[in-house]
């Protein structure tokens, strides 16, 4: 490659200007292309955070469980028993447009890495998809690809797929989201982290050879998209779950001895993030050898090793003494094991390649020269409040409407392809409960886990599209009995460079940093994906919704104690929580009116707490046998879930006089669950002296949906509805 | 009883198969690496789920050439029982201890979900802990399980009551045809079947995920248990 390193090439690069004489000033000459390749993959948005550290840093990170918040490869809470929960959700949004299976595969081997680089066993794997509009002939591609490639990575290594949440959006088409979190289990003593340590100490790389596979892809996913995205087909790194899997198991016998000193996997950026991270955490320097890493292809320049992104591979800094037990442990799992460096007190990185000095870098301004933008923002002012309309079609129509509409349908179509068995763990496979449920094995805790976000609140008010996220996940994981410990969050925005959508996403952390405040509920890892824009022929550029996306995991000290959403055969029906009639932005009034219109739902944090910390003790006293918090479609739709999940009905009570039945059925107030007891009585006392709001739905039973007035819906008949959307949708019904 | 449980690159399923076996039996079984060279001295040999080798030629394609296989074989022919369950049924098939052969699923798609098993097979200590016609939920997870045979070895299969397992209907119906009751399109909704001495099987669900009460229920666990009272504890 005799490429001319100048202002020009540092562009193609996706350096600005600015940034290339920042670069010149801290080299002092010009840099050498494999120079200019490592400042661009460090610098750019993917890696740097450039755009969103200033406001990353409001968020609550802290609680007297959190072990390690944001900065290490994933979070990790105390979660009893000298037990850690290990977890991060990480975005693969461009890859899995470009090429579906690939992208969706190795985003979930990269956020595997992630949780088991620190030391935990992988135990579950979740997951947050947004596609185009149903009706786009290119969202079938995708949906296949994604979920697919999902399937194929997590089965492979034997990972329970557990949770997930999915929507269809035309602001997606185009630019679909793949967000996958991993939850894994550690010693909480036994935590492995990134900062290298010892001078003269080995880096060793263990996984998968190098090949050229995803050169640059931090960079391509810190643009946005054109017609000429399918052609960076060849930056898409094309993952292998079975060297994984060996990758997993090699590393975790490795961890059980002393030889670690620290552990980074190799993901976006590949090596240079990697060795660049655990030397500058370590306030050391790194010498790499590039002869000596294992390669796949011939004739690699340094460029080229530097910043591939094959998957599967690790870096490590082994006790010198304990190198040769490390490299048997390798050999047996049959992965390549090669000491391609040491550290050095230079602060420097040095990379040699055939004799030469291809890159040698100060690490300290690498790191702490990084650009970091106070991107001008600006926001639109939020909507008005929606002057309820009319219902057009009847509470029977919209019901059915609703459920068999493509954000409401069943998913089964799409977890019946996830191994969600697997480990022998699964309290609540996907579709039981609220959240799913992993015992931690030998104990009788188990893990709540859930993923969450409601993109049109945020299109329509980013404050209460953070929050709600927030809110929503707590209640999923309250919906169980399991007490909600920390999140991990995965922003989906567009270009931070349009002051709206920066607008957008310091809203949606001002909404999301409010809600974890409020619920002493902790944000201990996360992603930040932007530049989700598709530029048209026309050259206008269209933006996703925002998607502040939150995954959250909460203990259940008994597993014995958590309960699922299916109506059970007998008892009442109760509402926790007041219902105003909030058709602002809600299902009702998109799929039925055709309007995505007004103001999200009001939030209330102190509801929130108060009705959520009352269902969960609850739940606890065995007080209640189902349950299930009522979000997209609200109350109706919510208690035909629960119906569906079991075939059992339920005889519904009339409405409140003083709303429309519409706005009752269908308005999406929050902080509101549907219970289903044999005390009715009593807790409905109960929650008079909590001052929590509470009121009767109706009596369990029979195989309807009876409404006061008369009409019935057939269980049955609703399920085939719920059911039927995707094989048509796919094409295989 | 003693029991191993092979484990080859890739295999995953192996401690719910140890989780099984120590919830019916009381003791975990020994783990056994795929390149060990003999399994003397247990009573069973069990091959469990997973990818062996990423499966990447052909589902359990390359296992069958591992090492153990020579050991598991040599058991094999004198007259060790060995249970084989999703990827190991295709490894038994492979290895040619068990006839036939696993195709992609009819759907070509990965099927994960409970499914309901009909007991058949006569005389074996995997089917004993029912009686025949019984019906017992297990989940299955594969993408490979769509069991093929020959027309002849079908009937001999059928004739000789080596069929030990087949899809059906929670209420017991069987119907091959009806891709809602036979999931993967399994030649004569065929799950599972038994060599012609009865002590190798090979099943494509897995009953050892249904085993803990803590865990959706117990439904496979009367596999587990007629296994260990063949043996004694």
């Amino acid at each position: 490659m005799s490429l001319t390193v100048d202002g020009e090439l540092a562009r193609s690069f996706g350096l600005t200007a600015e940034e290339y004489d920042k670069v010149l000033a801290i080299m002092g000459r010009t840099p050498s292309l494999t120079e200019l390749g490592i400042f661009s993959v460090m610098w750019s948005e993917h890696c740097s955070y450039k755009s969103s550290r200033k406001h990353l840093k409001t968020l609550p990170t802290k609680a007297p469980w959190v072990i390690h918040g944001p900065g290490e490869n994933a979070g990790v809470i105390d979660i009893g028993d000298g037990l850690a929960a290990v977890f991060k959700m990480e975005s693969h949004n461009h890859p899995s447009f470009i090429e579906p299976y690939q992208g969706a595969a190795t985003g979930v081997g990269g956020i595997m890495r992630d949780v088991f680089t620190m030391g935990a066993r992988p135990v579950a794997n979740l997951n947050a998809l947004r596609f185009g509009d149903a009706e786009n002939v290119d969202t079938r591609r995708v949906v296949d690809g994604v979920v697919r490639g999902i399937g194929g990575y997590g089965n492979c290594m034997g990972v329970p797929t557990v949770g997930g949440e999915t929507n269809f959006h035309r602001a997606y088409n185009g630019n679909p989201l793949v967000n996958a979190m991993t939850v894994g289990i550690a010693q909480k003593d036994r935590i492995f982290l990134s900062a290298a340590a010892g001078i003269g100490n080995p880096v060793v790389y263990v996984g998968s050879k190098t090949g050229r596979d995803g050169i640059h892809g931090a960079t391509m996913s810190s643009a946005e998209f054109d017609d000429e995205s399918s052609s960076k087909r060849p930056t898409v790194q094309v993952g292998d779950p079975f060297t994984e899997k060996l990758l997993v198991e090699a590393c975790l016998e490795l961890m059980a001895t002393d030889a670690v000193i620290s552990i980074q996997d190799m993901g976006a950026a590949g090596l240079t993030s990697s060795a660049v991270e655990m030397a500058s955490k370590g306030e050391v320097g790194i010498d790499l050898e590039l002869d000596e890493v294992p390669q796949r292809e011939a004739n690699m320049l340094a460029y080229e090793m530097m910043l591939s992104e094959s998957q599967e591979r690790m870096l490590m800094v082994l006790r010198p003494d304990r190198t040769e037990q490390a490299r048997k442990i390798f050999e047996k799992w049959e992965l390549d094991f090669a000491v391609i460096g040491h550290l050095s007190d230079t602060g420097r990185i040095t990379v040699r390649h055939k004799g030469n000095v291809e890159a040698d870098i100060p690490l300290g301004p690498l790191a702490d020269e990084a650009p970091i933008y106070d991107r001008p923002a600006l926001n639109k002012e939020p909507p008005a409040y929606l002057t309820p309309p009319a219902d057009p079609v009847g509470i029977e129509k919209a019901l059915e409407t609703l459920i068999a509409s493509p954000d409401l349908a069943s998913r089964s179509w799409i977890w019946n392809q996830y191994d969600s068995t697997v480990l022998g763990q699964t309290v609540k496979r996907p579709g039981a409960a609220d959240a799913a449920i992993v015992r931690v094995e030998g104990t009788s805790r188990g893990l709540a886990m859930t993923t969450d976000c409601t993109p049109r609140y945020g299109q329509a008010d980013p404050y209460v599209g953070g929050l709600q996220a927030v809110v929503e996940a707590w209640r999923n994981v309250t919906a169980t009995g399991a007490q909600p410990l920390a999140m991990t969050d995965n922003l989906n925005f567009g270009s931070p460079e349009n002051p709206y959508i920066m607008g957008q996403f310091v809203q949606a952390i001002k909404g999301m940093g409010e809600g974890g405040r409020a619920l002493d509920f902790p944000i201990v890892s996360g992603n930040v994906s932007l530049y989700n824009e598709t530029r048209s022929d026309t050259g206008l550029t269209s933006a996703i919704l925002p998607s502040p996306v939150i995954g959250a995991v909460g203990v259940l000290d008994d597993i014995a104690q958590a309960v699922g959403l299916a109506m059970p055969e007998e008892g009442e029906l109760l509402l926790v929580g007041e219902t105003w009639g909030e058709l602002g932005q809600s299902l009702w009034l998109r799929e039925i009116c055709g309007r995505e219109e007004g103001a999200p739902p009001r939030i209330n944090l102190v509801a929130e707490r108060r009705n959520g910390d009352f269902v969960r003790q609850k739940i606890r006293q065995g007080a209640i046998k189902a349950c299930h918090d009522v979000s997209d479609g609200g109350l109706l739709v919510a208690i035909a879930e629960m119906a569906m999940a079991s075939g059992v009905g339920c005889h519904l009570q009339s409405h409140p006089r003083e709303l429309s039945l519409h706005a009752y059925w269908f308005g999406e107030d929050q902080a509101r669950y549907v219970i289903a007891t044999s005390h009715a009585e009593k807790l409905m006392e109960e929650a008079e002296k909590a001052g929590v709001p509470i009121r009767r739905l109706g009596h369990i039973g029979g195989s309807d949906l009876r409404f006061a007035y008369g009409t019935r819906l057939d269980v049955s008949h609703l399920k085939a509805l719920n059911n039927a959307f995707f094989s048509r949708f796919m094409g295989e019904g | 009883m003693k029991a191993g449980v092979v484990v080859f690159p890739g295999t995953n399923r192996e401690r719910d198969m140890a989780h099984a076996l120590t919830l019916a039996s009381g003791q975990a079984p020994k783990m056994l690496w795929h390149q060990e060279e003999s399994v003397d001295g247990l009573d069973l040999v069990i091959i469990p789920g997973g990818f062996s080798f990423g499966d990447y030629l052909r589902s359990g394609a390359m296992a069958a050439h591992s090492p153990i296989m020579t050991a598991v074989r040599r058991f094999a022919e004198k007259g060790g029982y060995i249970l084989g369950v999703c990827n190991g049924f295709q490894i038994l098939t492979e290895a040619q201890l068990l006839p036939g052969a696993l195709l992609r699923n009819a759907g070509m798609r990965f099927l994960s979900q409970d499914c309901h098993l009909k007991v058949e097979g006569r005389d074996s200590i995997y089917t004993k802990g029912w009686s025949a016609g019984d019906v017992f939920r297990t989940p299955m997870a594969h993408g490979d399980g769509n069991y093929t045979a020959s027309p002849e070895m079908l009937d001999r299969l059928e004739g000789e009551g080596r069929v030990a397992f087949r899809y059906c209907r929670e209420d017991g119906h069987v119907q091959a045809d009806d891709p809602h009751i036979n999931l993967n399109g399994s030649a004569r909704a065929i799950a599972g079947v038994l060599s012609e001495n009865r002590r190798i099987c090979g099943m494509m669900p897995h009953p050892e995920n249904l085993t803990d009460p803590a865990i959706g229920g117990t439904d496979g666990l009367p596999l587990f248990k007629a296994i260990v009272e063949a043996f004694g504890v």
